[in-house]
């Protein structure tokens, strides 16, 4: 009896020790963007569930790049979990520095998760990041503009529909201009929407031998294309616009149409920030018949860096933040307006998010856009508005400039391409492709 | 002799420099001002310069996400410490720089300047590596071991103008009457070159306080300053510019009514080079 008594009390206290062992106390990097800041604030319901405590760190997003690229480089180890993206994972996974979410629990689903953002987040096949929210690109447009211009938008519109309503809802006498995209330069600004739309007429970054492509013909059709419209029905000084200005824009009921991310639907239709909020309606990216859309594909996803000592914690955490359950959580709290998406197929079959108005064109948008085919002719890398290598992103901040100098009148589009052609030739060579 | 300057001239001068500081203001004064609007009224368009629904809500946010007296606290711990690590280094530097030069005092100046030139950026990756191996990493003992540094060439050199107007003989006077090294730096040049250091002191703290690549790159959860703080309130996609505003208000508060209460000191520490 004795006996049994001491082996009791000896189990009861190596529980409670195990358990107090196994509290930890996670250092999260994230992005400071609605969603995020939501998920910030949920934290207690992870707390309570699994006894783990979280501290955030929320930064700018390029600060938030070179922030944890620098840590995990140099296995710093100041953060437990990363926000990262569809460019950096395959890149970080390829070079050892992720741990593999190839075991995830059951209960999970992670066969849910939308194929496009589980390509897009693996690397050989196997899930390094798991996707908090995913988003495309797509078409917001002002119904009544679009009505007063006497045309009908389709659900799939051509480039030459898009820039021609572009030109007839543009006012300039009334600050309206029927079209509002991004000019500012940087590899995630401007270059992801001239990416995008690159790959719908028929151009591509680099050949199957990792030359550049910018001496192409579909090239200067792109780059063209893309000044003339927003010469024509663009507003003042788009060489400097970018994500923000442009949603300004347009809450401000500026623009006609707006091209850009599809986490822009939920903002363009808040009442409390936008003067259109009744009046917008959503579109596919436009294509040209090739085959290929000017949508992108984007994921912020939640990663382990290597090497980490809470890395069942961390797992534990990935596993609330990006489940089924945290959607409802937050749909319980904030509505389902609210909820992250893009990132699970079931929040799509779901008869409550299927009210939403923008919901469909978001799947749609995001099923639509292929990270390993984005191009009509085939190409070596990964990425639909991105190539997938370490030196992409300096290059294409470089070329962005170009572009954007171009779309200020500070060159031609011919004088661009020339130079855009000449420094990615120059870096591919250095970097020994 | 003094020239005379005539009243209108005066009054010409003052509404000059009246212009020019509101100019300079200016930015500040919309900051301040977007942190009372609504996000929706932050950018509207024409913008909206005082009349608007005033309102506090954007500090109740920031508030209610972020522990601002955790990184105030760090601000005031980082900024106060290597200020006070870096005069102490810097007085006896600056004493031997300025009252027993060697032939290569001056050379040793111009190359403690010259580190300032160089991009931060080029050394973060030995720093990183330094303050992983040394367990400094989101410390607020390695950030202001890092921003000593950092401004230390600046203080060394305001000290050593400043001590370059004393009269070496005073020392040297002090020395005769059996003063120690300690004793001549101590009680002898340090009060007399007080509003120099107070002037340097004030300087570093705004240096320290404002800086933002370090304290951005070597911190995570715990050692984050106000600059962090800031920080977390930008981003490229969604508009959060009140917010931000309302932040980066909170952020300068601090430094602002210091730098206001002492602005006297702080102009003549800033000009007395080039007023010899």
């Amino acid at each position: 009896m004795y006996l049994r008594n001491v082996l009791g009390a000896a189990s009861a206290l190596s529980l409670i020790a195990l358990g107090s062992a196994d509290a930890e106390n996670l250092v999260i990097a994230t992005v400071n963007n609605g969603d995020m800041v939501r998920m910030q604030g949920l934290t207690d319901d992870f707390t309570s569930k699994t006894g783990h405590t979280v501290e955030w760190v929320t930064l700018e997003e390029n600060v938030l790049r070179q922030r944890v690229t620098t840590d995990i480089s140099t296995k710093g180890g100041a953060f437990d979990i990363m926000t990262i993206g569809m460019y950096e994972t395959p890149i970080w996974a390829k070079n050892g520095w992720l741990v593999a979410l190839d075991d995830l629990s059951a209960g999970y689903d992670a066969d849910d998760i939308l194929p496009a953002m589980r390509g897009g987040l693996s690397y050989d096949g196997t899930l390094f990041a798991a996707p908090f929210y995913g988003e495309s690109s797509m078409i917001m447009y002002r119904t009544d503009l679009m009505a007063n211009a006497g045309l009908s938008m389709p659900d799939a519109p051509t480039w030459e529909f898009v820039a021609d309503a572009a030109r007839k809802m543009t006012d300039k006498d009334n600050d309206i201009y029927g079209i509002c995209l991004r000019g500012k330069a940087g590899w995630g600004e401007n270059m992801a929407f001239i990416t995008a739309t690159s790959n719908a007429f028929g151009a591509r970054w680099f050949d199957e031998n990792w030359a550049p492509q910018f001496d192409s013909d579909a090239w200067s059709t792109t780059l063209n294309f893309y000044l003339d419209l927003l010469g024509d029905a663009g507003p003042p000084g788009a060489s400097t616009n970018g994500f923000n200005e442009n949603l300004s824009l347009f809450q401000q009921g500026k623009c006609g149409m707006w091209i850009d991310a599809t986490v822009a639907a939920s903002f363009v239709t808040n009442p409390k920030d936008s003067t259109v909020a009744d009046k917008v309606g959503f579109a596919l990216a436009p294509d040209t018949g090739l085959g290929r859309r000017s949508n992108w594909l984007w994921a912020w996803a939640l990663a382990i860096p290597a090497g980490t000592q809470k890395e069942s914690a961390a797992r534990e955490f990935i596993e609330w933040a990006t489940s089924k359950e945290y959607i409802e959580l937050v749909a319980s709290k904030e509505g389902w307006a609210n909820v992250p998406p893009g990132a699970r197929t079931s929040l799509y079959e779901n008869p409550n998010y299927k009210d939403i108005p923008f919901a469909r064109m978001t799947l749609e948008s995001i099923l639509s856009a292929d990270p390993l085919n984005p191009t009509v002719e085939p190409v070596p890398y990964v990425g639909v508005q991105f190539v997938a290598i370490p030196e992409f992103a300096g290059i294409a901040t470089e070329v962005g400039q170009e572009f954007s100098a171009a779309l200020a009148g500070q060159q031609t589009a011919a004088e661009a391409l020339d130079k855009a052609q000449a420094l990615t030739a120059d870096a591919m060579e250095a970097a020994g492709y | 002799m003094a020239r005379a300057v005539t009243s209108r001239r005066k009054a010409l001068n003052t509404m000059i420099a009246w212009a020019v500081g509101l100019v300079i203001f200016f930015p500040i004064l919309w900051t301040i001002l977007t942190s009372f609007k609504s996000e929706a009224q932050a950018i509207s368009d024409p913008p909206l310069f005082l009349f608007f629904d005033w309102t506090i809500e954007n500090y109740g946010v920031v508030q209610d996400r972020s522990d601002y007296m955790r990184y105030l606290w760090n601000s005031v711990i980082i900024a106060g410490g290597s200020t006070l690590l870096g005069v102490v280094v810097a007085v006896p530097a600056a004493w031997s720089m300025a009252f027993v030069p060697s032939k290569r005092t001056k050379d040793i100046l111009l190359w403690m300047l010259s580190t300032k030139m160089l991009p931060a950026v080029g050394v973060l990756y030995p720093i990183y590596l330094l303050f992983i191996e040394l367990g400094l990493l989101d410390t607020r003992t390695g950030l202001v071991i890092v921003l000593m540094l950092i401004n230390l060439p600046i203080i060394v050199w305001m000290l050593y103008t400043y001590f370059k107007e004393i009269p070496v003989d005073i020392l040297e006077a002090a020395r005769m009457d059996g003063a120690t090294l300690r004793g001549e730096i101590l009680h002898v040049l340090m009060p007399m070159a007080v509003p120099g250091i107070a002037s340097t002191i004030l300087l570093s703290l705004i240096l320290a306080w404002n800086e933002a690549f370090w304290t951005l790159n070597l911190t995570a959860a715990k050692a984050g300053p106000l600059t962090a703080f800031i920080a977390s309130y930008s981003s490229p996609e969604g508009l959060f510019f009140a917010k931000l505003s309302a932040a980066s208000t909170m952020a300068i508060a601090p430094i602002l009514i210091l730098g206001w209460f002492s602005q006297k000191q702080l102009v003549r520490g800033l000009t007395f080079g080039a007023v010899k």
